[in-house]
């Protein structure tokens, strides 16, 4: 079970039932388009207020997940999630709506692999058969929480980045056959490099990413080649650039594998006007249980470190000059197919 | 940054805000100002067209056109705004667009359209001033004491008070 300092090894082998991916219109427009499960044609979804709309999101990953496993949400023991909205009312307002025992977590946009990994810890220590792990952001409230109003014209550097409207959710249970499993999970400190710029968290959160993704290696003793593909959150253009040359410098041979981002790979850079890429929760949920699980189930990627990066900061914190705490957490999927 | 703030940071945060810094694509200020100057200008000749046309049609003299010529300003901006397209035209624009009377509008609007969900007490009227705000309190302040530095050295004042 616990490996090393910080990671947990996974030996009854959680599998992941199912997984779902719900986003909103803009991402519906991005390059992944084919791989998630339901792309709504505008923001609001037919409610009266963005918050309500994010619930809504939550809501329909999490029924959608189940769906796909053909598990009734009575049968499952327990809903892990967390968003970006204050005291996560997203969360647990969707927890209300579903009637799930539920307990709500915070790890801004790295609660995906935050939620991923305790329902893989639940499911592999028998405190549970079926755990739900959800996490969802929309941009229109996290824009209004955390920055100016969405029709305020401001000018956004090229470090800033685009919130991903979406949801995504993963069914964990020890019923399933033949993977894919979790087998590892790394949780991260908190990492603070002293930057304070809110439209700059690809380089705040780039040092946290590269400190669990060492941790890893370290607890596991294993080299990036292990991994046919390691991908980290939302360090988007600027934090990923970032995090090469910081994995470099402390020589860690990522040349074995594959290095991505996901928030490079939501929205398209030519015609979509999202400046460094994409973040929020649903940034990694939705390109993890949308697009690479689709991968992993195929077989096409046989084993996936995925590190889900989140910037700790709050409206007041940052307005009081107090710099940003980042934080990473990795999950390793693999694949049953051999 | 300034040093004071440098002096707080480690030397390996002190390092890494190098690296992050060399990394960082730069805003393109030239550029931006360039930008900014035709939008803010275009924005300026529209204004001056249509106060133009309140003294050539509307039988208004120079000083009453300015009044009406701001109220249109404003719609066309609020209007933009409820639209949804103030913003992606200020994130070409920058400065351009938010620094003449329609940016004050559009940061009312904007406002007051995000809040709407919260009631129109305390969502519209206690939101809508919310980046407006700092604007007027600024500028009344800074208005008070320019007029009192006018005061002071203003020589009719100074040599025989009500004279």
């Amino acid at each position: 079970m616990l490996q090393g300092t910080q990671s947990w090894s996974f030996k009854n082998k959680p599998s992941i039932l199912s997984t779902a991916a719900v986003v909103g219109p803009f991402e519906g427009q991005g390059p992944l388009a084919n791989d998630f499960d339901r792309i709504h044609g505008e923001l609001m979804l037919g409610q009266e207020s963005w918050e309500k709309a994010e619930r809504a999101l939550l809501e329909e990953s999490t029924q959608l997940a189940c769906e796909k496993a053909n598990v009734r949400k009575e049968q499952v023991q327990f809903l892990l999630a967390g968003d970006l909205m204050d005291q996560i009312t997203s969360s647990s307002f969707a927890a209300s709506t579903l009637g799930i025992p539920f307990l709500g977590l915070f790890g801004a946009c790295s609660t995906s692999m935050e939620s991923l990994a305790l329902a893989a810890l639940f499911v592999n220590s028998g405190a549970a058969h079926y755990a739900l792990a959800a996490t969802c952001s929309h941009n229109a409230t996290a824009e209004k929480q955390f920055r100016y109003p969405t029709e305020y014209g401001s000018q956004k550097p090229p470090t800033a980045q685009y919130t991903v409207t979406g949801s995504g959710a993963a069914l964990v249970s020890d019923k399933g056959i033949g993977g894919p499993h979790v087998t590892a999970a790394t949780i991260g400190r908190v990492i603070d490099m002293g930057i304070s710029d809110p439209f700059n968290m690809g380089a705040a959160m780039a040092p946290a990413a590269v400190d669990t993704i060492e941790a890893h290696f370290r607890d596991f003793n294993r080299l990036p080649g292990y991994y046919d593909l390691i991908i980290t959150g939302d360090l988007s253009k600027v934090g990923h650039q970032i995090a090469i040359e910081l994995l470099d410098k402390h020589k860690i041979p990522m040349h074995q594998t594959e290095f991505k981002d996901c928030g490079m790979m939501i929205y398209n850079y030519e015609t979509q006007q999202v400046q460094a890429g994409a973040s929020g929760c649903a940034c990694s949920a939705v390109v993890t249980y949308g697009h690479l699980m689709k991968k992993v189930t195929s077989g096409e990627l046989k084993r996936i470190l995925v590190v889900g990066t989140g910037a700790l900061l709050s409206p007041i914190s940052f307005q009081q000059g107090n710099s940003i705490p980042c934080i990473a957490h990795a999950v390793a999927i693999e694949s049953g197919v051999t | 940054m300034s040093n004071n703030k440098k002096k707080k940071l480690t030397p390996t945060q002190q390092e890494y805000q190098q690296l992050a810094q060399r990394i960082e694509p730069k805003r393109p200020v030239l550029k931006n100002c360039l930008k900014a100057f035709l939008i803010g200008g275009l924005i300026c000749l529209v204004g001056q067209c249509i106060q133009m046309s309140f003294v050539e049609w509307g039988g208004f003299d120079k000083k009453e056109a300015g009044n009406p010529t701001v109220a249109i300003l404003i719609l066309i901006s609020v209007i933009l705004t409820g639209l949804g397209v103030y913003d992606k035209i200020a994130q070409w624009a920058g400065a351009g667009s938010a620094v003449p009377v329609t940016g004050f509008a559009n940061s009312m609007a904007s406002a007051a359209i995000e809040h709407r969900a919260e009631g129109l007490v305390l969502g519209v009227g206690g939101k809508m001033f919310k980046l407006a705000g700092p604007v007027i309190v600024f500028g009344v302040v800074a208005a008070f004491v320019i007029g009192i530095l006018h005061m002071i050295f203003n020589p009719e004042l100074a040599a025989g008070g009500g004279k």
